[in-house]
């Protein structure tokens, strides 16, 4: 590992070509023993830098976020644009190198000690702190909906506005006026009454030897001009043309290609493998058993399994020789185990309520139930789901003479690094990772699964190789989004009011508020039981609220029909110590015309849900033929504080609701003996432009903290789809994918227990 | 064996299986990486090249059933050098792609559903557009796109789509 210095970039790639780095310093913060060695020289801070300005004044954002769609270059590139003054149109762009010095502190200082206010002295201190507990742990996430409302606001926000301010600074010295009548204005500084108008690249030399604040002043979000504008992607061009490179359209002089299998049944190993009539296939190369391999990070373990490999001179050759290989895999235990028999633990372990832990437990709940004029209860379900990005896993390698280099699209790509470098036995600083662009990420790219297979495999040819997993090996072989069951009690008075709120569910994972509910109950109780399943686990968009919001928003109005009121009225009573949440709801129900009547055979629904530091409200218009549902209309409402990239915003919602809707209408992996049944988008289906309903977005910049916007609009289309089969048909469905529902017959509305 | 055929206007020889689908000759032979593997069964449509004009699934196409015919490939819609299709630049006024992978093969079905539709009806740029999966979502994008290069077609005219059963067994 090299030294936190300012010097670390002169090494990497983004020097090259002239330029100068600025900083944002960071003081070492607490020595921790072991840690002290990686500190630069006595009385040298921590430097951790996103601007680069040239000798023609290009300023270039150096980004340390992966891009998977979501336009992260182009708006953390608004966010230090802004701050800078810089010249828009002038700006480039690039990811940062998968090295330590691009570690995700800032999440860290977001999360770990989120509502302190440091003193400005000590957040050097602090971020530096959380600078080497970041690169420690080899994080460099895109995720959890979390590059604005981190890397924006505690790096890029702040690069940008140190960086405006020692370039008046400078300039105030060379001209010899005083640095408050210097101002700045598309990478020119500017100082009227001398009539002085010079760029920055003109100063840049000077402001690198300065030591840059890690508290500046920001501008009034007011006089934003670049933040909160629209701003075409700056990725968007090439991939109209086909010119961006995925990992998938690497090439590299000598290049294998491989296709790999693992035991259908997660946890087998290989017993044997007989491969005589993969290796007869012309252009086969070798057959490689790659062992299992852990790795273990802050996300947890990842358990990349024994795997048989097939390398050939054609991926279509590997391909077809994987499927001749005839593997024997070994016994797990759960050859027995069905999706049936995973349900039926969750209801019994529910009902057992063994070692129930609590998320919340508020007033009284028992007594609330014990006098409750009425109770209804209602069991929910959800199966697991894979993620099923466009771009299978794929990923190259070259490792010989002690060294790799690895060629992969991925969500934390040092992260990644660290785990190949432990698969190849290397210090990672003898591996080079090149992140691509990634044909989708979900949170499956953040498993490094498939780069560890192809590092060993490409170690064991001796060539370069370029491992692609087949679809098959995707939906089989994936970190899903856990099956999970839901179980839940409804306490009223005589007058209909909502007295208690029972949950218990099963299997937590994140984000901890996800079963929580907005509303004003007074008795709640909320809680879990652990139910484990051999199924391996994978955070997928939007992670526990993905279930959660189907499960609690679904309920909520099954008790408003209880209490014979309307779902959005029902809500908005709740709400009146909310008004962030009932401005939201409120929006969605008057864009929506909520009251508008329907014909015969339409029905709307409605849903609320907080995720990820943003408010989403969602409502969906059906019609039910003959058991049939179409989606006509979604209106979603977000408020997701102050949309940095208004268009980015509306396009994250526009896909958050559509891979929502994928799932909560097909979306279903299922288990048989032990293994997952479903193979390619024939078995596990995704909503196509014939069954995409009309999406309507609106954005409230309501001004609180900034909140995120990958995953926010993916949990509540369920729910509100759901709820509005239900004021189409009566039916309520408590159970998905809606397409295995049988809305022909009759069911029971609620319960009633009492 | 070799099969001969073009590619974007070039003439092209490979000497390959003649069974070998027509994306891995695109990609591994002859190097144009726009073309992208999805699915590998015609499911996706992330693999769609023009075969005579018309939209094709190249991962299940066998080489030999291009045998002197016309093949383009994204690298080859755009009428020059230095211009875009309509539907390119279409895709880029509504900020289409996300993460971009599908896109060569949405634009693919695309613009050769408007060469031989110029004045396609909802209905039926969903009947032409079904066939390829945009896991981001951005549908009502790529409609608006395709609408935005038809004079004729008003755009806020609005359909409802029947979601149909799929039998999972």
């Amino acid at each position: 590992m090299g030294k936190w210095t300012r010097r670390a970039f002169l090494t990497t790639g983004i020097v090259a070509g002239g330029g100068v780095i600025i900083g944002v310093a960071m003081r070492p913060g607490n020595q921790v023993k072991g840690l002290a060695a990686k500190m630069g020289e006595a009385g040298e801070g921590l430097i951790h830098t996103y601007v680069k300005i040239d000798a023609d004044n290009v300023i270039t954002a150096i980004i340390p976020h992966s891009e998977m769609g979501q336009g992260v270059q182009t708006s953390l590139g608004q966010m230090l644009a802004e701050e800078l003054d810089a010249d828009w149109d002038q700006l480039k762009t690039e990811e940062a190198p998968a090295i330590g010095e691009y570690a995700s502190y800032s999440a860290g200082r977001r999360y770990l000690f989120a509502g302190i206010d440091f003193p400005d002295f000590a957040i050097p201190t602090v971020d530096g702190a959380m600078m080497k507990v970041a690169d420690t742990l080899n994080l460099q996430i895109t995720g959890g909906s979390m590059s604005v409302r981190t890397t924006g606001i505690l790096a890029m926000r702040i690069a940008g506005a140190a960086t405006r301010e020692m370039l008046q600074q400078a300039a105030a010295e060379s001209w010899g006026v005083p640095v408050a009548e210097v101002v700045t204005e598309n990478s020119h500084l500017i100082h009227a009454a001398s009539n002085r108008r010079e760029p920055y690249a003109n100063f840049a030399a000077v402001v690198a030897e300065m030591t840059p604040s890690q508290t500046p002043s920001f501008k009034d979000p007011a006089d934003y001009k670049i933040v909160g504008t629209h701003k075409p992607r700056r990725d968007i061009p090439a991939k109209v043309d086909g010119s961006v490179k995925f990992a998938l359209d690497v090439r590299l002089p000598n290049m294998l290609y491989a296709s790999v299998v693992r035991s259908p049944v997660p946890g087998g190993s290989v017993v044997s493998v007989d491969d005589s009539a993969a290796r007869a296939i012309d252009g086969v190369v070798d057959v490689v058993v790659i062992p299992a391999a852990s790795v273990n990070n802050m996300l947890g373990e990842t358990l990349s399994t024994e795997s048989v490999a097939v390398v050939a001179d054609s991926y279509w050759t590997a391909n077809r020789a994987v499927q001749a290989l005839n593997v024997q895999w070994s016994e797990t235990g759960n050859e027995g185990v069905s999706s049936d028999a995973i349900f039926a633990q969750f209801d019994s372990d529910i009902t057992a309520g063994t070692e129930r832990q609590t998320d919340r437990v508020q007033g009284d709940a028992e007594s609330a139930f014990a006098t409750a004029a009425k109770v209804i209860d209602a069991d929910y379900h959800v199966p697991f789901l894979a993620h099923t990005c466009m771009e299978p896993l794929n990923a190259t390698a070259d490792v010989r003479d002690g060294r790799a280099e690895i060629w992969v699209g991925c969500q934390n790509p040092l992260g990644f690094r660290r785990d190949v470098a432990t698969t190849l036995g290397m210090d990672p600083e003898n591996v080079t990772l090149h992140n691509h662009a990634m044909g989708g990420g979900f949170g499956r790219k953040a498993r490094p699964d498939y780069a560890m297979q192809v590092a060993y495999l490409a170690r064991e040819v001796g060539r370069p190789v370029q491992l692609i997993w087949s679809r098959e090996e995707d939906v089989r072989q994936d970190f899903y989004r856990p099956a999970v069951q839901s179980r839940f009690r409804a306490a009223f008075d005589a007058d209909n009011n909502l007295l208690a709120w029972e949950n218990t569910y099963t299997n937590k994972n994140e984000p901890i508020e996800a079963p929580l509910i907005p509303y004003a109950v007074a008795s709640q109780d909320i809680g879990y039981v652990s139910s484990p399943v051999h199924i391996p686990f994978g955070a997928w968009r939007s992670v526990d609220h993905s279930q959660h919001g189907f499960f609690t928003e679904s309920f909520i109005d099954e008790a408003a029909n209880a209490a014979g009121k309307d779902g959005f009225e029902f809500r908005a009573e709740l709400l009146q110590d909310s008004p962030r949440h009932l401005a939201v709801l409120t929006k969605a129900a008057e864009e929506a015309q909520w009251n508008r009547p329907l014909p015969e055979g339409r029905g709307r629904g409605i849903s609320l849900q907080e995720s990820f530091g943003s408010l989403v409200a969602q409502v969906v218009e059906v019609t039910v033929v003959n058991g049939e549902v179409s989606v006509d209309r979604v209106v979603a409402v977000i408020d997701p504080g102050l949309a940095v990239a208004p268009d980015g915003i509306a396009a994250q919602l526009e896909s958050g609701v559509i891979y929502g809707l994928t799932a909560a209408l097909h979306g279903a992996i299922t288990i048989e003996n032990g293994a997952v049944a479903q193979s390619n988008f024939h078995d596990y289906q995704a909503v196509r432009m014939n069954e995409a309903p009309n999406i309507e977005t609106h954005v409230i910049n309501s001004g609180h903290d900034i909140g995120g916007a990958g995953e926010p609009g993916t949990p509540g289309i369920a729910p509100a789809l759901v709820n509005a089969v239900f004021d189409a048909t009566g039916i309520r469905v408590r159970q998905l994918p809606l397409d295995r529902f049988d809305l022909n017959i009759t069911v029971e509305e609620t319960g009633e227990v009492a | 064996m070799s099969t001969s055929f073009w590619v974007n206007g070039v003439q092209q020889t490979v000497d390959v299986d003649p069974s070998k689908p027509l994306l891995w000759v695109i990609r591994e032979q002859l190097g144009l990486t726009g073309t992208k593997f999805g699915c590998g069964i015609a499911q996706c449509g992330a693999c769609t090249v023009q075969i005579d004009g018309q939209a094709m699934r190249s991962c299940i196409t066998p080489v030999s059933a291009v045998e002197g015919r016309q093949v383009t490939t994204i690298e080859g819609l755009a009428p020059a050098e230095g211009e875009l299709h309509p539907l390119q630049q279409a895709w880029i006024e509504h900020q289409v792609p996300q993460c971009g992978y599908c896109q060569s093969g949405q634009l693919m079905s695309a613009s050769a559903l408007l060469a031989n539709n110029p004045n396609p009806t909802d209905a039926e740029i969903d009947a032409a557009m079904q066939g390829n999966i945009c896991r981001c979502g951005m549908y009502g994008r790529i409609k608006e796109a395709i609408k935005s290069t038809n004079v004729a077609s008003s755009s806020d005219e609005k359909l409802f789509y029947s979601v149909a059963g799929v039998n999972h067994g």
